[in-house]
């Protein structure tokens, strides 16, 4: 018995070791109810693989059948691997014993369609709401709909789920369709679409009706699969930020594609996966998030593709030389924010300290901006004046001399953020 | 210059401050009697708690105070550095000198130290609440023992007390010979006579429940399986896992099991 429960937790949870948009973030459920569990806005990471990723929740597929043939998945229909499903209850059990342990946040289910979507779908149904309703269970909850399922199913499974998620895969429609020609974005941006106008319906019920339930309370997130297929980044970045828009999306993933078969269509197996990119497509979503950007001051016709070597907020700041020296005692914070070498931390302590007097260099560094960096764009009490004469590339190459003697080419691979 | 020297107590380190400002004598250094090595050349204070008066500065504290930086106060207190306590000590007679406005002044040294400090604190504190593993034993009573390496029980109670409202679990932190007992309503601090078993992270075989060692080779086999070889980064993964938590890390246990 433990056997058999073992043999499928291996082959499930590696099927499912792909998806990457499995942060518990966001979650509010309170544990009102004597039960176990509840969620915090900021998610615990409670370990994390030996490739550096978080796990924060217990992810897996409740199959690994499948009636289609995305080329990129490995549960493919003509993929030959060993098929296995749990049942309700053992996915149940599996969740309430991890979180008892703290070993997770809670619960990230995804599945394999089989029979059909409907089908498949009202099996999660059942197990979120066997969590929710027998087992008092209040961890997080993130469920992946299953593309092409009714209306009903996904609108019940929204009143337990803490957030849904449904992947667009490819960043654009012919790269889907040259994968996955049974796939198109318009059965993603259907459901994102129904779900994203729930959201808003159960919040206004809400204000009226205090006994409302909550719907996706965490939201909804997407992932795309990057280097599969040609797009360029400034492709991929602008669909993100479309669907941010259209969709009040809580997250965009990005997985840079892994190679798993032999398909001709795909990269080889053995090929790198374009660590460093996605790193590179997380920062600038960074900061379109939280630092202000607009998409076109990051990628456009001239610039489609981020710089490998640098950050993308380095690299705007070298394009637009005209914004700077920005004078850290008088600027905006936002203003602030565009610094190089200066994060969201550091720019609010500088607004607050700088009421006290003119910050000067050696404060600068105290709060933690990485002066090596931000000297070439600042002006503070102190500044030796002779700073703003250089041109980008000099820059460029001040600061990567800098850096390279201080880290191993090799951290690129991990998220700086700035 | 003068030494003040203090038991190492919350209320110690609020009464010398209080001693300062009845004293008024410039310059102090002040220790904790742990570490304090009498100088012949140096005057030197010991100071007496008096609860009465750790609680005037207490409310000082508070009224001056956001709840974010009295919340960095006390993490630096439970540092257990004496650097932190220098800080605390520095950062509250600037305060009381200067009036309210100063603990956002981060060019200033002592309220930067009370920041930085309360950082670390926080992030074991968070640490914790992530790298905690609880094994079931017999009698139905989660348990694990931890060693921070600053003094954050007292942080984590609530989290774990919300978090775990229909199990009883016990937290131990075995440094400082002192626990956490939750018993379904309430917390209480517990001291456990280890006698009868070994002093560690995890608990005896013997007296673990007949389902534990199943969950916790699921747990090791998940563990396995989420990783993608393609994708290693040792360095990075001890960067966010410290070695000196693995122990705890049923996910890092490859015994003879
Ligand atoms: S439908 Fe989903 S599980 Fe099935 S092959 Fe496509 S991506 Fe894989």
């Amino acid at each position: 018995m433990s056997e058999r429960l073992r043999e499928k937790l291996n082959i499930l949870a590696d099927a499912a070791k792909y998806d990457v948009s499995c942060s518990s973030s966001g979650g509010n459920r309170k544990n009102d109810n004597k039960g176990l569990g509840n969620s915090h806005a900021s998610g615990i990471c409670h370990t994390y693989t030996e490739d550096g990723r978080c796990v924060s929740l217990l992810k897996i597929l409740l199959t690994n059948h499948c009636i289609f043939d995305c080329a990129y998945c490995v549960s493919r229909k003509s993929n030959d691997i060993t098929r296995a499903a749990f049942t309700v209850e053992e996915v149940v059990e599996l969740t309430m014993n991890f979180y008892r342990r703290n070993y997770i946040e809670g619960l990230f289910l995804s599945s394999g369609i089989f029979k059909n979507a409907d089908f498949t779908m009202e099996r999660l149904l059942r197990i979120v709401k066997k969590l929710r309703l027998e087992e008092r269970f209040n961890g997080y909850i993130h469920l992946k709909t299953i593309p092409g399922a009714s209306e009903e199913l996904i609108r019940e499974a929204g009143m337990y789920a803490d957030r849904m998620s449904i992947n667009l895969e490819m960043p654009t429609e012919s790269g889907l369709k040259l994968l996955a020609p049974e796939k198109t974005h318009q059965q993603v941006t259907q459901p994102l679409g129904f779900i994203k106008n729930q959201i808003v319906q159960f919040k206004e019920e809400r204000k009226l009706i205090k006994s409302t339930p909550k719907f996706v309370s965490a939201g909804q997130s997407t992932q795309m699969v990057i280097g599969a297929t040609p797009e360029t980044d400034q492709e991929i970045m602008q669909t993100a930020a479309l669907f941010y828009k259209d969709f009040s999306l809580k997250r965009v993933y990005y997985s840079g594609y892994i190679p798993i078969s032999y398909d001709n269509r795909l990269p080889m197996i053995g090929s790198q996966p374009p660590l460093i990119r996605e790193n590179r497509l997380y920062q600038t979503d960074w900061l379109m998030r939280f630092y202000g950007f607009h998409v076109n001051e990051l990628l456009n016709d001239a610039n489609p593709h981020l710089d490998i070597d640098i950050d993308p907020k380095l690299s705007w700041a070298l394009r637009n030389l005209q914004h700077f020296p920005v004078d850290i005692n008088v600027a905006a914070y936002k203003v602030i924010l565009r610094i190089p070498g200066i994060g969201v931390t550091s720019a609010k302590k500088i607004v607050q300290a700088r009421k006290f007097g003119k910050l000067r260099i050696d404060q600068l560094k105290k709060i933690g901006v990485a002066y090596n960096r931000a000297k070439y764009f600042i002006k503070c009490a102190d500044s030796p004046y002779q700073l703003k004469d250089y041109q980008g590339s000099q820059i460029k190459s001040f600061i990567q001399a800098e850096s390279q003697s201080k880290y191993l080419k090799y951290d690129t691979s991990q998220l700086i953020l700035f | 210059m003068e030494n003040y020297v203090f038991d190492g107590s919350f209320e110690g380190l609020l009464c010398a401050v209080f001693n300062w400002f009845e004293r008024r004598p410039g310059q102090v250094k002040l220790q904790t009697e742990a570490v304090f090595q009498p100088d012949a050349f140096v005057p030197c204070l010991h100071i007496v708690n008096e609860r009465e008066k750790a609680d005037r500065v207490w409310k000082g504290l508070q009224a001056s105070l956001s709840k974010a930086t009295l919340r960095k106060f006390y993490c630096t207190y439970l540092s257990e550095l004496e650097e932190g306590y220098t800080a605390l000590f520095e950062f509250a007679c600037y305060l009381f000198i200067e009036g309210a406005a100063i603990e956002n002044n981060y060019g200033n040294a002592y309220v930067l130290a009370l920041s930085k400090i309360a950082k670390k604190v926080e992030r074991e504190k968070h640490r914790m609440e992530a790298f905690i593993r609880f094994q079931h034993n017999a009698d139905g009573i989660y348990y694990c023992g931890i060693d921070p390496d600053f003094n954050v029980l007292p942080l984590i109670a609530t989290h774990f007390k919300n978090r775990y409202a229909d199990q009883q679990w016990i937290i131990y932190d075995l440094k400082r010979d002192y626990g956490l007992f939750y018993d379904l309503s309430k917390v209480e601090e517990i001291n456990i006579d280890f006698n009868q078993w070994q002093k560690t992270t995890g608990i005896a075989s013997a007296i673990v429940s007949e389902k534990e060692g199943l969950y916790a080779l699921l747990w090791k086999d998940y563990f396995k399986s989420t990783n993608i070889q393609a994708r290693k980064n040792t360095k990075l993964h001890v960067q966010h896992v410290p070695k000196r938590y693995w122990k705890y890390l049923t996910e890092k246990q490859f015994k003879q099991d």
